[in-house]
């Protein structure tokens, strides 16, 4: 364990959390340090460019994947609170680079891709962790997004270290492996289809009487919290990250 | 066609309206839950299922590779069995095949075990401007043409009908009064096969699909559970059968995958009723001339992509339309194909370029969950990744100077400079934090304009916060 | 050029070659994939358990599952003929004199190469046959124009189909029956496999037994 604090950890914090979320990625910058680790920042970060990979812009996604590797490619790990950004990372920016037809960029591309994880699964998977000393007591419900278990295969990460939390009280999901209906662009491009889907999504959630709907993507949360909020359910959403920075000393206030 | 083409649309439009269809919502839901939780029982209960899959594909991607050794393979196979077969460019040609087959039997009529190959080419209108009527046999193909409606599911095809409206229909079409009749299913298959059986036995024109064709042997497949395929295959004099060009298999061998891999992906069974082979002709036992119908008709092209070749393995299942939160939501007819859901949307832009395809690869939200359950393991959202990357390209082949002014695309050029320029993007996150003042009421925005109004139909959205997790890190990253 | 010139040469060229592949090469590739394969191929069950996995296999599908000793067979049939009222039975022509019972008219397919027209084959209320092989794990029947079966139109038309099953012939796996068929597949016949008798689910997707092919199956399982 010394010698993974001494690790060069950057944080990869997508543009929607940036921009929209800073809580989740303050706490995911709470959580790390709690568990001793000396976090980097890369400031010229921007956006993975999934948006406009899954839209069908693939040629303007490449600067961007150029960006990425001139901002991470000397750390060892980087951690995102985003299992969609690092799926897109992984899985695609090798297609890109290789659309690209740069060497270069499919070398600097392939040696990094590795070094990329999702928050919750470097905290079980890589880190061996499981219990990050997190207090918060309310009821709790967790929403597996798509990218997370079909593409990036984490597994139940997030719900080990929920379960581990003091004081929460976690019920499971019904349906919880059916899609919310975000679909990036999709919720804009087929806005009905992406409501009759979210409509299954809130009733379930609705039903397990949680005060909290959790997920490991804010881009699920912001579509899935985007309609309980709109229907002033008083049902709120949080990232992972948020719930496992609450501790009993200073519990997690929403930004 | 069995009821008539789909109608296309851009999907959007026609998700629109199949949305605000109650009766078809609940038809859906129910019939597609219902075969999910089949199909994981039956799937679940072999302990080799993925090693199954792995087999399918493997036998799938190594035929493709070498199609036209295994297509040489086949005919030879056939032809020395006494069948006979042919070739076919595309769907006029196979029509044309067709008819000239059937004019030379004289027949007026010919039965049809259920293809959706022949849909495709619309055999069926083909062969009715030579006054030759096809008749349906398979109980849903006989209900949807009797509506004169297309289908809308590539293994169900009614199950966008439930069994009043069902009742209604054969009262209609079959002359039975109201008394005679209920709306029991039971009653109302009592009822279809009554009405086909003087058909099937006087019939001289067998027209069929197939499921699979042995290269080795020379066996020609059909899978289905009602018995009309065994009656369409056994008792007509002559035979044809229209076969596209992928679902030939290696060898007698490979049956032993398929045939576990398709039962219980797509009606969930550990096997379905009757599994008909039948190689060239036989002597005193079925149909005494057969016809194979080769058929291309855009699959070369498909093969022509190494990454959307695998569109090509696909045993037409259908668990992937059981599967897909989409489907279930909207059903076939919104798909404006023969083949709906996640397998016509890769299929159907790569056999038809129209701008109404180029709209079903983004009928998805990506999920995988039509991967994770496709037999044959086709990573349906590698290939829908691939379709909306061309049709974008292909917008702007069409569209040529006049593509810059789309909304979309002078959006996401934009947008992918600002992203390319870190100093360029924060320059933006700060310009947004002003401009959105007029609309944030108590941290959120209700209310957005143009291609973004969609999402604020049903949904709230954040404001851009007042720090950044940048500004918030630059600044010292202390919560304190 | 012809179709079959065009449609291949399409083919070739989408996959990048001039010509066909080196047949050797293909072989070589498709025992690769077998060699692969991670899935069973046979089954570990003795003879007695396949026999009751079968009869609870089959008997999921509404199949009468009736297990008959040897020396019973003509028993049973005459038993499953009397009770369903049948009076006009099809037969192969090579099905045995003990399970042609008395009480019934007996059509015979293809006594010294004549074949009974479909209107009396229609028109018949019942067929008594064997089969090729089974498949305990499914439920499955298999057909394949051999002995004691007869041609396909005799298991097709009438509308109840009592078949006799010997224990010996009952395999585990599907791919155990594939390689059993195997030589039949080689010598072109015709090879149907039925598991219940004829089913729809295509209203509301509740299954409904009985559309076309024989409403009841019978199976006297002997062993």
């Amino acid at each position: 364990m010394r010698d993974e604090r001494l690790m060069r950890l950057a944080l990869f914090i997508p543009c929607y959390v940036d921009t929209l979320f800073p809580q989740a990625g303050q706490a995911t910058v709470q959580v790390l340090r709690r568990l001793g680790h000396e976090l980097h920042y890369p400031a010229e970060q921007t956006c993975c460019g999934q948006m406009h990979v899954n839209t069908g812009y693939q040629r303007e996604a490449i600067p961007l994947v150029r960006n990425f590797v001139r901002a991470f490619g000397a750390y060892d790990r980087v951690v995102a609170p985003s299992a969609s950004c690092v799926g897109e990372v992984r899985e695609i920016y090798p297609r890109l680079a290789r659309l690209a037809r740069d060497p270069a960029l499919v070398e600097a591309v392939d040696a990094l891709v590795p070094r990329v994880h999702e928050l919750t699964s470097f905290l079980v998977e890589e880190l061996g962790v499981e219990d990050v000393g997190a207090y918060f007591p309310h009821r709790v419900t967790f929403h597996p997004t798509c990218h997370s278990q079909r593409v990036l295969h984490i597994g139940d990460s997030p719900q080990r270290l929920l379960g581990r939390v003091r004081g929460i009280e976690l019920v499971p999901l019904p349906d919880a492996q059916e899609c919310c209906g975000f679909g990036g662009t999709f919720s804009v491009k087929n806005a009905d289809t992406s409501s009759a889907m979210l409509a299954s999504k809130v009733a379930r959630v609705l039903e397990t009487g949680a005060e909290v709907c959790a997920a490991a993507d804010n881009s699920c949360l912001m579509h899935i919290g985007g309609a309980l909020h709109r229907q002033r359910t008083g049902v709120r959403t949080l990232h992972v990250a948020e719930i496992l920075a609450s501790t009993e000393a200073r519990p997690w206030r929403q930004a | 066609m069995s009821g008539g083409t789909p109608r296309a649309r851009p999907f959007e439009r026609a998700a629109h309206e199949a949305l605000q269809d109650v009766q078809l919502r609940r038809n859906l839901a129910k019939a597609t839950s219902a075969i999910r939780e089949k199909r994981a029982l039956a799937t679940g209960e072999l302990p080799d299922w993925q090693a199954l899959r792995e087999a399918g594909r493997a036998i799938k991607a190594h035929t493709v590779a070498n199609l036209d050794h295994y297509l040489m393979r086949l005919e030879q196979s056939v032809l020395a069995r006494g069948g006979q077969v042919h070739w076919a460019r595309d769907a006029a040609e196979a029509n044309s095949i067709v008819q000239t087959l059937v004019t030379a039997t004289g027949a007026r009529e010919a039965i049809k075990v259920k293809s959706l190959t022949t849909d495709e080419i619309g055999l069926n209108d083909a062969l009715a401007s030579i006054g030759v009527h096809a008749l349906e046999t398979d109980l849903a193909e006989l209900i949807v043409q009797l509506a004169h409606e297309p289908s809308s599911h590539i293994l169900v095809p009614a199950i966008h009908k439930n069994r009043s409206e069902i009742r209604e229909l054969f009262l209609r079409s079959m002359g039975l009064k109201a008394s005679e009749l209920s709306d029991a299913p039971s009653d109302l298959a009592a009822a279809a096969r009554r009405f086909l059986r003087g058909k099937f036995l006087s019939a001289t024109v067998g027209i069929s699909g197939a499921n699979f064709a042995v290269a080795d042997t020379g066996a020609v497949c059909v899978v289905e559970s009602e018995g009309n395929g065994r009656m369409c295959t056994t008792l007509p004099q002559t035979l044809i059968t229209v076969m596209g060009i992928e679902k030939v298999v290696p060898s007698w061998r490979a049956m032993e995958v398929f045939l576990q891999l398709l039962p219980r992906s797509s009606t969930a069974e550990r096997m379905n009723p009757y599994t008909s082979f039948w190689t060239g002709v036989r002597h005193g036992d079925g149909p005494q001339a057969f016809h194979l119908v080769l058929l291309d008709n855009g699959r070369s092209d498909v093969l022509a992509s190494e990454d959307r070749r695998q569109t090509l393995y696909c045993i037409r299942c259908s668990a992937c339309l059981n599967t897909c939160p989409v489907y279930a939501r909207v059903g076939g007819h919104a798909y404006g194909s023969h083949y709906p859901g996640p397998i016509g949307a890769i299929l159907t832009p790569q056999l038809v370029d129209t701008p109404e395809a180029d709209t079903l690869p983004f009928a998805s939200t990506l999920c995988g969950a039509c991967y994770e359950v496709c037999p044959v393991k086709i990573d349906i959202p590698s290939v829908l990744l691939d379709l909306r990357h061309r049709a974008v390209e292909r917008r702007r082949l069409h569209r040529g100077r006049l593509a810059a002014l789309d909304t979309e695309d002078g959006a996401m050029r934009l947008a992918a400079g600002i992203f390319a320029q870190p100093h360029r993007y924060r320059w933006v996150q700060r310009w947004a934090r002003l401009v959105q003042r007029p609309f944030v009421k108590d941290g959120y925005v209700e209310r957005l304009p143009g291609y973004l109004g969609g999402w604020t139909r049903t949904r709230d959205l954040p404001a851009v916060a007042g720090t950044t997790f940048r500004e918030w890190w630059l600044e010292g990253g202390d919560d304190g | 050029m012809s179709s079959r010139e065009v449609v291949l040469r399409r083919v070739r060229q989408a996959l990048g070659r001039d010509g066909a592949p080196d047949a050797d090469d293909v072989v070589r590739g498709e025992a690769a994939v077998a060699a692969a394969a991670a899935y069973s191929r046979s089954g570990d069950l003795g003879p007695e358990a396949r026999a009751d996995l079968f009869a609870e296999r089959a008997g999921e599908y509404r199949v009468t599952i009736r297990r008959v000793a040897a020396a019973a067979v003509t028993e049973a049939i005459t038993a499953e003929l009397t009770d369903r009222g049948a009076r006009a039975v099809a037969a192969p022509a090579d099905l045995p004199e003990a399970w042609r019972v008395p009480g019934v008219r007996w059509e015979t397919d293809g006594r010294d190469g004549v074949l009974l027209g479909t209107e009396t084959l229609d028109g018949c209320d019942a067929v008594v046959t064997g089969c090729a092989l089974a498949i305990a794990e499914t439920g499955t029947i298999v057909f394949d124009a051999g002995a004691l079966q007869g041609r396909r139109l005799l298991t097709l038309l009438p509308d109840l189909h009592v078949c006799v099953v010997a224990q010996e012939q009952i395999v585990q796996t599907v791919p155990e029956a594939v390689a059993a068929s195997l030589a039949a597949a080689r010598k072109g016949a015709p090879i149907t496999w039925v598991s219940g008798p004829s089913a729809t689910s295509d209203i509301e997707l509740e299954r409904v037994e009985g559309v076309h092919g024989p409403r009841t199956l019978v199976v006297l399982l002997v062993g």
